[in-house]
């Protein structure tokens, strides 16, 4: 089961997601990113039916783009999660894109700020948030050992102590996980967790 | 000339003119003109009102000035009717982009969209363009204050100063040379109204000839738009020498 999570920290903002692209009892491969870079200081992270989640993240970054070259100023983290409510909103009594996500993103005059929007087009701004049966032990990790503030050191181990519960407590656990920041300096990959790596050739004979 | 050409907005004359854009410009060069003036500290509008009969409601209705979002206002020149259609159209596009985006919408993309609306009535649907022009005053967070003028063929530009209606070749020069850069909201106020005596056909002003509004941000840091009342319109006229106080009763 998919597992998406993340929190704000004293001038960032991290997304954690697994790397499992599966289909019915088949792993496709454990090497996804499920983490899309919306734009120079944003992040999506998107969990869900897997053609909505790519149709749909690419969709709004796209428009991400088109506001920025039309306009010549980037969207604020906050605009851009309204936005792409908005989307998820019009399209829920016709045909709802079964994706949840994640925005983070990071806004010279607001700071960091992280964005939970599920498929039912709910939107809440919040300080830690998590998708998925891993959700269940995330937060409950993050309620115990997170407060505001926290530096990327401490974030960091946070997020490895959810890791550490969701690999040993749910019983379809996904192995891989990858781990995104975003902050001043803008949104890129922090690290991956791997217990199982993706083989590129065949076993030697 | 060629007035064969003249019967379709949406086609070329042989020399590459669209004349129905054209004469539009001409009729609001008949109309009641309008100034605005971009300061540090606000935007000032004002406009010479047509119509001045004492029977008209002035507490309720204005004729040149308008709100068009809680951060963007308009002047117009050219013909009312017209004016009232683009200026509700200005209002739905601020508002739906409030709905997408939970925040105020950028004035340069306002203006934008509303001359792509403008626009798209010079090249299809065989309609005749609007007869209005706009002097839109507006603040946002991306540049602050700032001041656009757009014309019946959907060009619009972003002005320090900018006139429109009648005289307006004639109140632009005058602008161009008394503005300065460093200009407050009093001095562009005194100067607009100064510019406005002078291009005005009238030859005593009084504050029931003329409308004057601001754009400003509050000490607490949210835009405001005020339209000047009557009384305090012919204090200011009176302050900046341009009409004489009354006579006092014996």
């Amino acid at each position: 089961m998919e597992c998406v999570f993340g929190l704000v920290g004293n001038g960032f903002s991290i997304l954690v997601a697994d790397t499992s692209a599966v289909h019915s009892i088949l792993v496709h491969k454990s090497n996804e990113d499920k983490i899309m870079v919306l734009d120079s200081h944003k992040l999506i992270a998107a969990s869900g039916e897997s053609g909505d989640r790519v149709q749909f993240t690419e969709f709004i970054q796209k428009n991400v783009s088109l506001y920025q070259f039309r306009n010549g100023i980037p969207l604020t983290t906050a605009a851009a999660a309204n936005f792409t409510r908005g989307e998820l909103a019009t399209a829920l009594r016709k045909s709802p894109y079964m994706v949840n996500i994640l925005m983070a993103g990071f806004d010279k005059e607001t700071g960091p700020s992280l964005y939970y929007l599920d498929y039912i087009a709910t939107l809440h701004k919040v300080d830690k948030a998590a998708f998925g049966y891993g959700s269940y032990f995330a937060l409950s990790m993050m309620d115990r050992h997170f407060h505001s503030g926290m530096s990327v050191e401490e974030a960091i181990e946070l997020v490895d102590k959810c890791i550490i519960e969701i690999r040993s407590r749910l019983v379809v656990a996904p192995p891989n996980f990858v781990i995104k920041i975003v902050d001043k300096d803008g949104a890129r990959e922090h690290a991956w967790r791997e217990t199982v790596k993706e083989t590129t050739a065949p076993p030697s004979a | 000339m060629s007035r064969r050409y003249d019967s379709r907005t949406t086609i070329f004359s042989p020399e590459g003119r669209l004349y129905q854009v054209e004469y539009a410009m001409e009729a609001i060069g008949n109309a009641g003109s309008a100034i605005g003036i971009l300061s540090k500290d606000g935007v000032v509008l004002v406009g010479e009102k047509k119509v001045t009969s004492k029977l008209l409601q002035t507490s309720t209705s204005t004729e040149k000035m308008y709100k068009i979002d809680d951060h963007v206002a308009c002047a117009v020149a050219g013909i009312m009717s017209d004016a009232n259609i683009l200026i509700n159209t200005a209002r739905v596009q601020a508002q739906r982009y409030t709905f997408a985006y939970q925040e105020p919408m950028p004035v340069e993309q306002l203006v934008q969209s509303l001359c792509d609306t403008k626009q798209g009535y010079t090249q299809f649907g065989g309609l005749r363009p609007f007869g209005v022009s706009f002097l839109f005053a507006g603040w946002d967070k991306n540049y602050g204050f700032q001041l656009y003028m757009s014309d019946p063929s959907g060009n619009y530009g972003g002005w320090k100063s900018a006139a429109v209606g009648a005289n307006n070749q004639a109140a632009q020069s005058m602008l161009k040379q008394d503005y300065k850069d460093d200009i407050t909201r009093e001095e562009a106020v005194q100067l607009a109204l100064k510019v406005l005596s002078k291009t005005m056909d009238s030859t005593s002003l009084t504050s029931d000839k003329l409308e004057l509004a601001e754009v400003f941000l509050t000490p607490g840091g949210k835009v405001k738009y005020q339209v000047c009342s009557p009384d305090s319109l012919s204090k200011l006229l009176v302050k900046y020498g341009v009409t004489q106080p009354a006579a006092e009763t014996s």
